[in-house]
């Protein structure tokens, strides 16, 4: 076997990638040829560290060093320098990796990762995901080889129940049981499906997840086909992930040369193959019952449960579906017992959750924590903070089916049941940080605005309720809002919610009447007072030059394209409030602070 | 079908055929045939629909009922280049707003809508999964990140036809 003194891990997530991480890889291929390090030096292209804030990100082994940043030009020092004479280029380290006096922490002492448990992502930036023998490595199909091997269909399935796995794609539904509903349903054929169609607007979990440990999706995928008696399965991905499609193809192919799947998958007469499907953009097919009409090749309209996919799925045969993270979780689950992974979690949220850590955030990424960990926790210590010494507003999780968290539940210890509790709920993983600079009622219309986009149409409720209470905000945002639209939303909102036909209706004025909870003020501002403080809503903001600071420079009129500021000079200036279209030139211009927005 | 059109793409056709002969006799063959049609056309002009539904047997109907259902498929012809603003909460808490204002400044066309000369489409997009650069803006395969609207224009002439 070759032996390389130093492995190179370069990360080739969909973050890095767009920073630039495929020109790394190149100039490192050419440094390393150029010295003669080839044979020394082996170079992997990972999936996600996590940390893609800081991309793109470069760690060198043995010593852990964690490079951040990196560029081509930085690649020639590394080489000479770090691989070649054994010294590491301490200012190209991730600030937070270094102690005081230079020496590297090791990366679970660095703030980011310190708190998290990587369960669903343990192999994302560790293996090359284009490489099976890597996977192998790390234990990889060992636990398929004991189901097939040790135990029968039932026994895996007790094993998953008895873990207290909760599905990780929204709702929460305890895994093992849908399993053995699958089981129990009567059919002479069963599908196995993977739901990779990840629809919340702005996260990505389950891409990373795809991009950096393909294996163990098809590995608990073929377990899977195994407890419920199913010989074929689809991952149902969005197409707009050409990075994820592109590494399950190559991870499919390669299962199938190493036999691990096919037919009479370890010498056993079990037999299970897989299928990819693509979506096309349309965010109501990550509903299951929506899904599977997609993968039929329908119009992904859903349609009303019971029957569950369960007994009538795809092509009218019992169905298993479950979401890309669920399945990440099953072959650790199999490999160390259901009591291990009852031990971490929460009373009745077991195991970790993956979060995409977005929006007004130090150090945006990709986080793996145990349930119970708290907002606090995730924001000031795994996140690093706001920036800038802004204030923190809100935390958005569940996506356009979730709400908006305020700072006095920043204690709350996150699972599925107290962020039910308090007018959110878990969703798929999106976390967005929101600070003083943002308006709620902006918030919720963006929401609002997604989901009247992706509503199938087919049930009124969903299409002409929805579109009513985005008038509404619409108006109010515009600075049209009348007394009693709070109340008409808040009507609205109910009765949507109880006579939608699928889960996309039904939870689409949760954005609407979470901020009203927790921030009915700031819509009250915006309908009494036209005003909104955050400074987002265009029709209600007034630039105005304060007289005190104003020393009559005007620097502001020289920049203003509509000349509605007056004023003598070395006298304070003021602006014609008609005229000005709130273009906020002025703004920047202004060397006095004098002129604020508001 | 108009004649001229089988003609004129010959070879075309015959890339599709072939990719109908490969999913026919799968389940579920027609979003694959559909995503295959689309990369090799760059949109799923009437013609295309109706090829496909005669040679699956299945009424044009049914396509035009799927093609319009999903966002990803066109049945208008694309511009040159593509510009994705990636519009995911992420991005969207950070301005993207404003970098999408500036961009249908620059080159004249509404979410959705292509230049008269073909140059550009411009499309609002979702989480480009690159969260970490927010503001993103994709072009083609290039991925502009942490932008300001002042950005749009020099990045935007890299572009324009000469
Ligand atoms: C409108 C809507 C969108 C959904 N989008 C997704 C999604 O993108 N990914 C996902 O895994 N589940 C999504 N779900 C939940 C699925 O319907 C289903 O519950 C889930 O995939 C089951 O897997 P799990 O039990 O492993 O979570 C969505 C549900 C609704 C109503
Ligand atoms: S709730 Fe909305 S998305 Fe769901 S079926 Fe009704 S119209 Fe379609
Ligand atoms: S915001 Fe723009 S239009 Fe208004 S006063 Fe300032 S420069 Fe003039
Ligand atoms: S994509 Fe590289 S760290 Fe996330
Ligand atoms: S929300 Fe824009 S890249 Fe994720």
């Amino acid at each position: 076997m070759e032996f390389f003194r130093s492995h190179v891990l370069i990360c080739g997530g969909t973050g890095c990638h767009s920073s630039g991480s495929a020109d790394v890889m190149e100039t490192f291929k050419t440094e390393l040829a150029k010295n003669n390090l080839e044979n020394e030096i082996k170079l992997v292209q990972t999936g996600c560290f996590g940390l893609c804030e800081v991309g793109p990100v470069v760690i060198v082994y043995p010593e852990g060093a964690f490079y951040s940043r990196i560029t081509s030009d930085d690649v020639p020092r590394i080489v000479s320098e770090h691989l070649l004479k054994g010294r590491i280029v301490t200012d190209l380290l991730y600030h937070d990796s270094i102690h005081e006096d230079e020496i590297i922490k090791s990366l679970n002492e660095v703030g980011f990762y310190k708190k998290q448990e990587r369960l669903a992502l343990r192999n994302c930036g560790v293996i090359d995901p284009e490489r099976i023998e890597e996977y192998i490595a790390f234990d990889g199909y060992k636990a398929l080889g004991k189901a097939l091997l040790e135990m029968t269909p039932e026994q895996t399935i007790d094993v998953i129940k008895a873990s207290g796995l909760r599905g990780r794609g929204g709702a929460g539904f305890p895994t093992g049981l849908k399993w053995e509903f699958t089981a129990k349903a009567q059919g002479d054929k069963k599908y196995v499906c993977c739901n990779a169609d990840e629809g919340d607007p702005g996260a990505f979990m389950d891409r990373s997840v795809l991009e950096g440990d393909p294996h163990s999706v098809l590995e608990a995928m073929t377990i899977a086909g195994y407890a419920v008696g199913s010989d074929q399965g689809y991952i149902y991905v969005r197409a707009e992930y050409p990075i994820a499609v592109n590494r399950l193809t190559i991870a499919i192919g390669q299962a199938r040369e190493s036999g691990l799947l096919g037919k009479n998958i370890f010498g056993t007469d079990f037999s299970f193959d897989i299928e990819l499907r693509l979506g096309a953009g349309a965010f109501v097919c990550g509903e299951e019952t929506a899904l599977i009409a997609s993968i039929e090749g329908k119009r992904g309209e859903p349609r009303p449960r019971p029957p569950f996919p369960a007994v009538k799925g795809v092509f009218g045969k019992p169905t298993l579906l479950n979401n890309v993270e669920t399945y990440a979780n099953i072959p650790q689950i199999i490999l160390n017992g259901p009591e291990w992974f009852r031990s971490i979690g929460t009373e009745k949220s077991k195991g970790t959750k993956v979060f995409a850590l977005g929006g007004k955030i130090n150090n945006t990424g990709l986080v793996e924590v145990p349930m119970g960990t708290t907002l606090r926790e995730i924001i000031y210590e795994i996140g690093g903070g706001i920036p800038k010494g802004k204030k923190f507003k809100a935390a958005q999780t569940g996506g356009p089916s979730g709400g908006c968290i305020p700072a006095d539940h920043l204690d709350t210890p996150i699972d599925y049941d107290s962020l039910a509790q308090i007018g959110s709920m878990m969703g798929s993983g999106g976390l967005i940080v929101m600070d003083q600079d943002n308006c709620m009622v902006d918030i919720a219309r963006f929401f609002l605005d997604f989901t009247v986009d992706e509503s199938c149409g087919k049930c009124p409720p969903c299409r002409i309720g929805t579109k009513r209470m985005l008038e509404i905000l619409d108006r109010i945002t515009k600075g049209q809002g009348e007394e009693g639209d709070i109340e008409k939303l808040e009507e609205l909102g109910k009765n949507i919610k109880s006579s939608a036909l699928c889960g996309l209706g039904q939870t689409a004025p949760n954005p609407v009447l979470s901020t009203i909870h927790y921030f009915r003020d700031e819509y009250e501002a915006h309908i009494r007072d036209k005003k909104c403080t955050a400074g987002v809503c265009q029709a209600l903001l007034q630039i105005t030059i304060l007289p005190e600071p104003c020393r009559g420079c005007g620097l502001c009129k020289k920049a203003c394209p509509v000349d509605a500021i007056s004023g003598e000079r070395k006298s304070p200036h003021t602006i014609d409030q008609s005229k000005c279209i709130k273009c906020g030139a002025c703004l920047e211009k202004c060397p006095f602070k004098a002129i604020v927005k508001g | 079908m108009s004649a001229s059109i089988l003609q004129e793409n010959k070879e075309k056709f015959a890339e599709l055929q072939n990719t109908i002969d490969e999913f026919k006799d799968q389940e579920g063959p027609l979003m694959p045939i559909l995503h295959k049609a689309q990369e090799i056309f760059g949109h799923l002009p009437i013609e295309v629909q109706e090829y496909i539904a005669k040679a699956l047997d299945i009424p044009i109907t049914d396509i035009y009922g799927v093609a319009t259902f999903y966002s990803q498929f066109t049945l208008q012809p694309k511009g040159k280049y593509s510009i994705g603003v990636c519009m995911g909460t992420a991005c969207y808490v950070k301005g993207s707003q404003a970098i999408l204002d500036e961009l249908i400044k620059e080159i004249g066309v509404q979410p959705g809508g292509t230049t008269e000369d073909f140059n550009f489409t411009l499309e609002a997009t979702r989480c480009l999964g690159a969260c970490g650069l927010a503001p993103v803006i994709m072009i083609n395969d290039d991925v502009y990140g942490r932008l300001v609207p002042s950005d749009i224009k020099e990045i935007v002439n890299k572009y324009r036809s000469k």
